[in-house]
Parts: structure tokens; C-alpha cells; sequence
């Protein structure tokens, strides 16, 4: 497999007021793992339910009751794992997270703090200028979700809808790798990306699928490298952490304005907290949530309930061969094998749904013919009406049939757009259509030969001031292709108009 | 037929199917006997409809030759159940009203053997203590008395219920949670057999968690026989509990020949503790010449981490519960005290925590949110983790070196007085368990079983110590020690 290569970004620079900065950001991103029930209990994740529909006895946390392990949810994090070319860790445990809130019933939360089932990985953030930074997983660990507290509905009371409590998370956890805002947001979409192809989260961030919390520090130049080498964290400036963002756009201006809310206070001499702050996208600030004085005493030790949980490495074998190919695999073999543009190739990678339409339609075709009219003629359809490649009333043996009657010359190019639209509005077979509606390509010379001269017999002006002016030929073309309802081979009526006006 | 709540469950069960008693009949002289009872504060729930529905059901069964192990037989069961329908509230008024749409694994399975509850039994609040004390409920009195004095005697805890009502005769035999010594120090002190089997035996759903890697349910009886009928319809695998272990269940009535001829038994050194009275230490000589006589080789065994024990204990329990007793927070269920005007979410914490939980509970819990807090966790919480691999250690040495059975006094001292402990401290309460925590700590399954009276006239119990998964095993040396001791003591009724 063709390895892509890419030069590095530059991070990002803030000039401050005395000197620049750069910028250093690490992310935390939580997934939810796309499974039908939850991860310790059997009740339903569906989303949009009636509140408090999806709650087993043990969401609850109901005196008595246990968690057991959803092994489908274990798959699906190994899976994850694997597809960030990570180490899977064949002995995982699971830890109580201990803090008191009421969405979170059990008054702890079922996380893996000390044995991760996913150790280190590396995720290649492209950032589609011909660079691209690789970022270091640091581990995905699974852990509970929490419940919804709702505080509008009541001026005096709080609510609680437990449906989403115990659906399974992972928690993806980068090095700090990441520097600048742009990085931060191609990164969670690459993200988003393998684990879409994967079939592992659905990365619906809307719906708080898939949000993170991003840790976001500055430093002077040539400090991230002295960090690099020696792992110090020391060189690192001090970070704070952005809680809970589910919005590509609202992670940039976070970390943009936390950053320099950040040298602002160090050019004046002060200090960064240490703490945990939201981000209020209206007043485009971020705000103190928690100090270091008021962070939890989380007092994790190992949940008693659940034994340490062992896997077997054939089962982790057996995942790893059935895992899909991957976007960065698909995008090297779509530039090798069909000579596509790097850009192309990651538009047609962009989502699974799409690279599997292209690699059909592509199959024993042109493969660059194939890619501009999957990108330009039905992707460019598809968006007109809102519609993505899921929803295409064109299958790719459609467009594979409209491509072979270009490639064979039965139709041009103009009229394989009419025909790409009647298959895309009406349906059927492409060749058959051509047939029925007579839009084959004219290539008998007598026909077109017949045409030229009538037109050349209608308009001698034209025709002196073209001797002239070759350029003019043009002009003959298009009343040729008028004239034969542009079925004429443009190739073989340039060549006449050539020869007849020479 | 009179005094039928006086039969074992071996007994009822042989005249139920002789046809010469009725389910229902042995129901209701248990209910009278409930009825009669009510100074000794032992049943705190009960379900006489209930009784009498299931046990017109089990003779229905009898008399179609249908009848599972423990059908028709009338029992008990400890308040850290859940069952369903019928109050739960593991003694403490954070759960006062709590009636569970569940039932706990354990109980279901007595229920499908055909068990008939009677109601559920007094026990120290989330099995915390060992005197039955800390219930909300109020006391339970043991319904043995010194033979000097009228003073009212512990039960025993944390099921002082389950093992009064059983020396009482209220029932046939009871269930019993054992987490540092709950089944094995009320039995002693009550001249009952109880039994913790191995962790992992009994499935832990549905019962309210106290500490979750050392609680087990067992029975608590009035022989070994009873015993082990009544533990092989309590165990066995459950999915629903990750820590359940998926093994074959033994008939251990089958077991019980009597016969330990050539069994090695373990006297541990460490057991001789400072301070013991001396009539323990007779006990234990007396026990180890009866099992000597019954044709068992004793052998000095040395279990060097003992001493460690206790504290190790008194860091990984309140930690677990501390953790485990969050839930109670006044939002779903339970007690939520009624708040002030602009009172928040903490308030409401707070004050429900507060008034929902008794003294010896908020102590553990906030024991236990010590210790695991940043900083000490690995001060305690990890050194005690440690302690207790040590300790499982020391077992697994002993029994690799052919011991298959470990013999000690369950308790340091007979049943006291209920009260007397009170301006003790709670170390002094602690030191009951520091016999059978252990057990708790290594998994391993004990079993108490009464050989003695002391001085005033109280039951003294051993204890015997067997082989993870071996219940079957150790209920039948047990079975040999009871044969020997041949104690029939029973309390002279005052109540």
C-alpha cells in the first residue's frame, strides 16, 4: 500500500502584545458507541424515546442490582482501537468514578481510569493544504454515560431523564499534538471519520454523540519542542480544559479565544489556573466552571462488581480481520490505483458510503472519468437536492452504464449529462434509454458532412470571415450540433469544418 | 402435631413427604411462634398471607409427588434482601417503605425450591455492626439469656434476626449475609449453624450491597444437614452476577458421611490471640480433641498475616460501602427529607444522608470516603489490598500443603449484653469479626457450628474453614464436629 505522505503544519502563532505564542491542545473526545442496549444493562440506547423509557432496574442504580458487561460494547471499543492502529490490552478493569450528581444515579460512574482496554495510537489529521499532523492516542477507555438533568421545565424543580444513563462511551484520549484551532477540528472529524467506517459511533454531534473537552495551553516558540524531546510537561504552559464542545466550529472559537484570554494574562505577568471552563458561543467567551480548589476527589478504585476483563487475542485477531479498509488505505490506493488528485481522492473518502460508490462504479472503468462524475455530475445532483450518497436514485451500475457509453464513444459528453439526468429523474437502464430516445452520437461523416455544407451553403459571410479567422470554426460546431440535436461526434465535425474551411 | 416450628428443615421436610404434617400447618405454628415473639424483635416485615398462599401451593405440590428440595418449608429471610412487593429496607430508614419490583436472586431460588418465606428479618443497618445494634428497626434480642442475669443479650449482627429467630424456633432456618463474620458470630452467639460459602458461590443480585467483594448470603440453621440442604438451593450461577462463578453445584446432603478420617486440620497459630478468655481456648482444645477423635490429623498451621486483618478489613469494606451507599441520595427512591425554602441539590443530599442513615453507617461511609480519597488511597485502600493478597496467600500455602480444613473459635466471647458496648470503642465492637474476616478477605467458605455452652449458660460456636469451593467438604467435617459436640442447648423461653 502506497504510504501518503505529508509535510507538517506550522502551529499556529498568536502575536501578543510583547512577543508570540503558540498553541498546544490536547482533546478528550467522547464517543458514543453505537450498540443497541447499554453497557452494563440491556435497555435500549435509542434515542428521542419517552423520557425515563430506556431505564434498566440497574441505570437506576436500584438497591441490589449489578452491572454485567454488554460484550458487543467491548467489540466495538477493541474495533475503534484497532482502527486507530492502536494496542489493544488483553487486561482491562473497570474503576467507580465516585461523585454525586442526579443524573448519575449510582453516585458513580463505571469508567476504566487505571486499565484502559486501549492503549497507544496515532490518528493522521490532514488538513487538505498537502499537510497533515500525526496525533498520538494516549488510550480509549469505555465508560458510562450520564443521564439528562432538565431545569426549564419547573421553577422550583429539577428533572431527571435516565435514558441515556449507562448507554457506553469511549473516551479517546489524545497527547497534547494538536496546535491550532484547524488541527483541532480535522482531528475530531478524522475521528469521526474512522469511526464511521468502522460502524463504532455514528458521530452524530448534534445529538452529543460525539463532543469533546479540549485542554488548550500556550507557550513561547521552540518551548512544544523542547517539550517533545524530554516528555517534560514543564515547558508546557499551564492548561485549561474547555468542557463538553459538539461543535467543530465552536471548538475553533474556544480555543482561539482561550488562547488568548491565556497570553493576555501572561503579558500582564499573571498566572493561568489550572481549571475546568465552558464556552459560552453568544458572548464568544469561555468562563471559570470549576477552579482547582473546587475539582472533585473523584476517589476511583476498582469497581468490585465487575471482574478484571479479560479478552483473547484471537478474538482480537478475528475483529482485526474483519475490520473495513480504512479512509487513509482507501485514499492511498484510490491515488495509486486510479491516478486520482489527492483532493479527489479525499472528497471520494470523505464517507465510507461514498468511497463504496466510487470503488463500484470505478471497478474495470476509467477510474478519473469515474471520479468527476461521481463528484461533479452526482454528488453535485445529490446536494441540489439535499440528498446524500445513501439516498442516490442512481446505482452505480447506472452511472457505470452512462460512463461506458462515453468511454465508447456511443454518446458525448453534453448529451451524457441529459441522460445522467433522465437516469437520475426517471431511472432505467442507460444504453436502453439511449437507444429508445435516439440519443446515440452521430459519427457518420456523411450525416454531419451533409449538415456542414448545408450551413455553409446558408452563410457565406460566415464562412469568409472564418477562413480569416480559424477561430470562428467554433461557430460552425455549434450550428452542427444544433442541427443534429448535438448527437454529432464533436471530434469527427471539427475535423470536417477543419477541412472544409481550409 | 404441636411445636412444629421446633423442627429442622431436614425433619419437616421428612415428615412433609411421610404426609404427616402440611406446609400449611408447619406455616402457621411458625406464625404463631412469629406472633408470640415480638419482644424478641426478630421479624420486622411479615407476610403471613404470603406464607400461607405459598404454602397451600407446596402441599398442593407435595401431594402430586412434585416437591423440590425445600418445598413447604417455612423460613426467614434478612432485610439486605430484596423481594419483591414486600418491604426491603436492609434496617435502615433511608429505605423506610421500600418495596422492590424484584427478587433477589438468592430468595427466587428458595422460592423455586419451594421454600415458603414467613417475612423478613431484623439485622444491623446495611449489615453494618455486629451487635444488631445499628437497625433502625431498634434492637434484636437474643433469646438466650445468661444464667445469672435477665439482661437482654445481643443476637449477634449484622443478622442478628435471622439467627434469633432461628434459636427461637420463629422459623426453620434463615437466610444470613456475611461480609466480616454476619452468618458465622450470630450463629455462635446463638447456638445455630451458619455458613459463608465461598465468594462467588451465592449470587450477589438483588441483595443490598454493603461491600461488594466480600458479601455472601448463606444459610443459618439449626444443624449441619440443614445447612447444606438450604445451601444447595441458595447457590449456584447467575449471569446477572459478574462475580457469580460458573460451577456445577454439588448435592451436599450427600456429602455429610461423617467420615474426616485422614483429613488434615489446620489449628492456626495466629488465632491464639492475646486477652482470649479461657473458656474460648478450652472450646477450641475441646473441638480439636473431638475432630482428633473422629480419626483427623491436627496439624499447627501458621497464617502469618492475620494480625493485619482487621485493619485491612476496616479500610476495603467502608471504602466499598462508601461508594456503594451513594445511591441513597433521596432522588429516586427511598427517604428524601423535606427541604427548606431555597435549598439545593446538596441540601437535599445532606439532610437526606443525614436523616436516613444512622450513626454507624455515616461512620463507614465517611471512613471510607477517607481513605480512598487523593492522597491516602494508596496509603490505605492500595496497602490494604495488599494485605489481603498476603492474606489469601497465607491460606493458599496452608492448603497447598494438604490442609483441608482450618479449625478456630468463631467469636472471642459469648453473646454480651446488649448496650454494653456502647461507650466502647468502635474498634472494641470491630475486634468481634477478627476471627472470621479472614474468610471474608480470602474468598474462602466458613461455617460456624456450636459446641459449647460457657460459664452462664451461652452457646459458644467453632469455626471451620474450608478449601475455596469445597463447601461440601467442610459442611461434612461440620457435620463430624456437630456429632461429637452433640450440642442440643436451647434457650428456656422468657419471651
Amino acid at each position: 500500500m502506497l504510504d501518503l505522505t505529508y509535510e507538517l503544519p506550522k502551529p499556529k502563532v498568536i502575536a501578543g502584545a510583547k512577543h508570540d505564542w503558540e498553541l498546544v491542545i490536547g482533546m478528550e473526545v467522547h464517543a458514543q458507541v453505537s450498540s443497541n442496549a447499554k453497557l452494563f444493562s440491556g435497555a435500549s440506547t435509542k434515542f428521542g424515546a419517552e423520557p425515563n423509557s430506556n431505564v434498566a432496574f440497574v441505570d437506576a442504580a436500584m438497591p441490589g442490582m449489578l452491572p454485567v458487561i454488554n460484550e458487543y460494547c467491548i467489540e466495538q471499543a477493541v474495533r475503534t482501537g484497532l482502527g486507530l492502529k492502536a494496542e489493544i490490552n488483553l487486561t482491562s478493569a473497570f474503576d467507580r468514578k465516585n461523585y454525586f450528581y442526579p443524573d448519575q444515579p449510582a453516585g458513580y460512574q463505571i469508567s476504566q481510569l487505571y486499565h484502559p482496554i486501549v492503549g497507544e495510537g496515532e490518528v493522521l489529521v490532514e488538513l487538505g493544504d498537502g499537510t497533515a499532523r500525526p496525533v498520538r492516542v494516549e488510550r480509549i477507555h469505555m465508560e458510562q454515560d450520564a443521564g439528562k438533568s432538565i431545569h426549564d421545565m419547573d421553577p422550583e424543580m429539577s428533572f431527571v431523564d435516565l435514558n441515556r444513563a449507562g448507554v457506553c462511551l469511549m473516551e479517546i484520549v489524545s497527547r497534547p499534538d494538536i496546535r491550532s484551532p484547524e488541527e483541532a477540528a480535522a482531528y475530531i472529524l478524522k475521528l469521526r471519520q474512522i469511526m464511521r467506517y468502522l460502524g463504532t459511533c455514528n458521530g452524530d454531534m448534534q445529538n452529543g454523540n460525539l463532543r469533546a473537552d479540549v485542554n488548550v495551553s500556550v507557550c513561547r516558540p521552540g518551548a512544544y519542542e523542547r517539550y517533545r524531546e524530554t516528555g517534560d510537561f514543564g515547558h508546557l504552559g499551564t492548561r485549561c480544559e474547555i468542557k463538553n464542545m459538539n461543535s467543530t466550529r465552536f471548538i475553533q472559537q474556544a480555543i482561539e479565544v482561550e488562547a488568548r484570554r491565556q497570553i493576555a494574562i501572561l503579558e500582564a505577568g499573571g498566572e493561568v489556573d489550572q481549571e475546568t471552563r465552558g464556552f459560552d458561543p453568544v458572548k464568544g467567551e469561555t468562563r471559570t466552571q470549576r477552579s482547582k480548589e473546587e475539582a472533585h476527589d473523584y476517589r476511583y478504585f476498582p469497581d468490585p462488581d465487575l471482574l478484571p476483563l479479560e479478552i483473547e487475542q484471537e478474538w482480537v485477531d478475528d475483529i482485526k480481520a474483519s475490520l473495513p479498509e480504512l479512509p487513509d488505505d482507501k485514499k492511498a490506493r484510490f491515488i495509486k490505483d486510479f491516478g486520482l488528485t489527492d483532493y479527489d481522492a479525499s472528497v471520494l473518502t470523505a464517507d465510507v458510503e461514498s468511497a463504496n460508490y466510487f470503488d463500484a462504479v470505478a471497478e474495470g472503468r476509467n477510474g478519473k472519468l469515474t471520479a468527476n462524475w461521481v463528484i461533479n455530475e452526482l454528488f453535485g445532483r445529490l446536494k441540489k437536492d439535499e440528498c446524500d450518497i445513501t439516498q442516490s436514485p442512481v446505482s452505480p451500475a447506472q452511472l457505470g452504464g452512462v460512463i461506458d457509453l462515453i468511454a465508447s464513444d456511443a454518446i458525448s459528453g453534453k448529451i451524457a449529462k441529459d441522460l445522467f439526468e433522465i437516469v437520475y429523474t426517471e431511472g432505467g437502464d442507460p444504453a436502453e434509454i439511449v437507444e429508445a430516445r435516439g440519443m446515440k452520437q452521430v459519427t457518420d461523416t456523411g450525416a454531419i458532412e451533409a449538415a456542414l455544407d448545408e450551413i455553409i451553403a446558408a452563410n457565406p459571410a460566415q464562412v469568409e470571415k472564418a477562413k480569416v479567422n480559424p477561430k470562428l470554426a467554433g461557430w460552425f460546431v455549434g450550428q452542427v450540433m444544433k442541427a443534429t440535436g448535438g448527437k454529432a461526434n464533436p471530434k469527427a465535425v471539427n475535423e470536417l469544418i477543419a477541412k472544409k474551411l481550409s | 402435631m404441636s411445636d412444629l416450628n421446633k423442627l429442622g428443615l431436614a425433619d419437616a421436610r421428612d415428615l412433609l413427604r411421610k404426609g404427616e404434617t402440611t406446609s400449611v400447618e408447619l406455616t402457621e405454628s411458625c406464625l404463631s411462634a412469629i406472633d408470640a415473639a415480638g419482644a424478641l424483635n426478630a421479624f420486622v416485615h411479615r407476610t403471613p398471607e404470603l406464607a400461607l398462599e405459598r404454602a397451600r401451593a407446596a402441599d398442593t405440590r407435595l401431594a402430586a409427588g412434585d416437591a423440590p428440595a425445600m418445598c413447604g418449608l417455612p423460613i426467614g429471610i434478612k432485610d439486605l434482601f430484596c423481594t419483591k412487593g414486600v418491604d426491603s429496607q436492609a434496617a435502615s430508614n433511608i429505605l423506610k417503605g421500600f418495596k422492590p419490583e424484584y427478587e433477589s436472586t438468592v430468595s427466587q431460588q428458595l422460592q423455586d425450591a419451594g421454600a415458603v418465606m414467613l417475612g423478613k428479618l431484623n439485622m444491623d443497618e446495611f449489615a453494618m455492626g455486629s451487635s444488631n445494634e445499628s437497625s433502625a428497626y431498634g434492637d434484636a434480642i437474643s433469646p438466650w439469656r445468661r444464667s445469672d442475669d435477665d439482661t437482654p443479650l445481643t443476637p449477634g449482627g449484622s443478622s442478628g434476626g435471622s439467627a434469633a429467630a432461628v434459636a427461637a424456633d420463629l422459623c426453620l432456618a434463615a437466610t444470613g449475609t456475611d461480609t466480616g463474620g454476619s452468618i458465622r458470630q450470630p450463629a455462635a452467639f446463638t447456638g445455630t449453624v451458619g455458613i459463608k460459602p465461598t465468594y462467588g458461590r451465592c449470587s450477589r443480585w438483588g441483595i443490598v450491597a454493603f461491600a461488594s467483594s466480600l458479601d455472601q448470603a448463606g444459610p443459618m440453621t439449626k444443624s449441619v444437614r440443614d445447612a447444606a440442604i438450604m445451601l444447595e438451593a441458595m447457590c449456584g450461577y447467575d449471569a446477572k452476577d459478574s462475580t457469580s462463578a460458573n460451577l456445577a453445584v454439588p448435592n451436599f446432603e450427600a456429602m455429610l458421611t461423617g467420615d474426616i478420617k485422614g483429613k488434615k486440620i489446620g489449628i492456626p497459630r495466629e488465632y491464639s490471640i492475646d486477652g482470649m478468655p479461657a473458656e474460648i481456648s478450652k472450646l477450641w482444645r475441646d473441638g480439636t480433641e473431638m475432630l482428633k477423635s473422629a480419626g483427623a490429623d491436627i496439624v499447627d498451621i501458621s497464617l502469618p498475616h492475620t494480625k493485619y486483618a482487621l485493619p485491612a478489613y476496616y479500610v476495603i469494606a467502608p471504602a466499598e460501602a462508601s461508594s456503594n451507599l451513594a445511591r441513597y441520595d433521596g432522588v429516586r427512591f427511598g427517604h428524601r427529607a423535606s427541604l427548606d425554602a431555597g435549598d439545593g441539590i446538596t441540601e437535599m443530599y445532606e439532610k437526606t444522608r443525614a436523616e436516613g442513615f444512622g450513626a454507624e453507617v455515616q461512620r463507614r461511609v465517611m471512613v471510607g470516603t477517607y481513605v480512598l480519597s487523593a492522597g491516602f488511597y494508596d496509603a490505605y485502600y492500595n496497602r490494604a489490598r495488599k494485605v489481603r493478597t498476603l492474606i489469601k496467600k497465607d491460606f493458599e500455602d496452608v492448603f497447598a500443603a494438604g490442609i483441608d480444613a482450618i479449625l478456630t473459635p468463631t467469636t472471642p466471647s459469648a453473646a454480651f449484653g446488649l448496650g454494653e458496648m456502647n461507650d466502647a470503642d468502635p474498634v472494641q465492637m470491630y475486634l468481634n469479626d477478627v476471627f472470621t474476616i479472614t474468610v471474608n478477605l480470602a474468598g474462602l467458605p466458613g461455617i460456624s457450628v456450636p459446641t459449647g455452652l460457657d460459664a452462664k449458660g451461652l452457646p459458644l460456636g467453632l469455626q471451620l474453614i474450608g478449601k475455596p469451593w469445597d463447601e461440601g467438604d467442610l459442611l461434612n467435617t461440620a457435620y463430624a464436629l456437630e456429632q461429637s459436640a452433640g450440642f442440643v442447648a436451647k434457650p428456656a423461653r422468657w419471651w
